[in-house]
């Protein structure tokens, strides 16, 4: 099971220039916000899109839910 | 009947349906509480919409998230596009940005923040938001 710290590094490392925080009650369900230069010019669903991109074939697995709230910055 | 068929057929529902929401379990009764609040900001906007309950056979969430390139449930359409999940969506709904998206005015008596939908019809929370493998 992630933790949110991996969660937080991973979507950090994945998306250059992204800040993410992370939260979780039980390293199932995840809450997370995103800000990042690369979502500029992006719809919500792109930025949602590549942000769930990075835990493709865990959401729904060792994931469960991740939620998620992205900004342009 | 095949998987193209069921994916022709999603593709053909979201193209006949100006505002179509794929969700667990039927407005009346949603199955997963991203569902349940979903259906609860667009009654709330009082705007009509199709539903589809992607329970009954796992090749129609497996099919549409195929199609929508999008791995979760609910997913809401509007215009034949994406419009996002349930996190998405409530923004929107906080915003505002949905009630103009949708080309609506915002009805006087819907509550600024996202409305959670009946408790007293409330499905256990966060475990359904899985994919079915």
């Amino acid at each position: 099971m992630p933790s949110a710290d991996e969660v937080k590094n991973r979507i950090e490392a994945a998306i250059p220039g992204a800040v993410a925080e992370v939260q979780t009650p039980d390293e199932v369900h995840f809450s997370a916000r995103v800000r990042a230069g690369a979502f500029g010019g992006l719809s919500r669903v792109q930025q949602h899109r590549l942000v769930m991109d990075i835990f493709d074939g865990e959401l729904g697995g060792s994931i469960h839910a991740l939620e998620l709230k992205t900004e342009a910055t | 009947m095949s998987d193209t068929q069921i994916r022709d057929l999603i593709a053909e529902a979201i193209k006949e349906n100006d505002l179509i929401l794929f969700m667990k379990g039927t407005p009346e009764q949603p199955a997963c509480g991203f569902s349940m609040r979903t259906v609860a900001m667009l009654q709330s906007l009082d705007v009509p919409f199709a539903a589809v309950d992607v329970l009954p056979d796992p090749r129609i969430r497996q099919e549409l998230s195929a199609l929508s390139n999008w791995p979760t449930i609910p997913q809401l359409f509007h215009g034949g596009e994406l419009i996002g999940g349930c996190d998405i969506v409530t923004e929107m709904y906080e915003s505002g940005e949905l009630a103009t998206t949708l080309g609506i005015e915002t009805p006087a008596d819907a509550p600024a923040e996202a409305p959670d939908g009946d408790p007293a019809q409330a499905a256990p929370m966060g475990i359904e938001n899985r994919l079915s493998q």
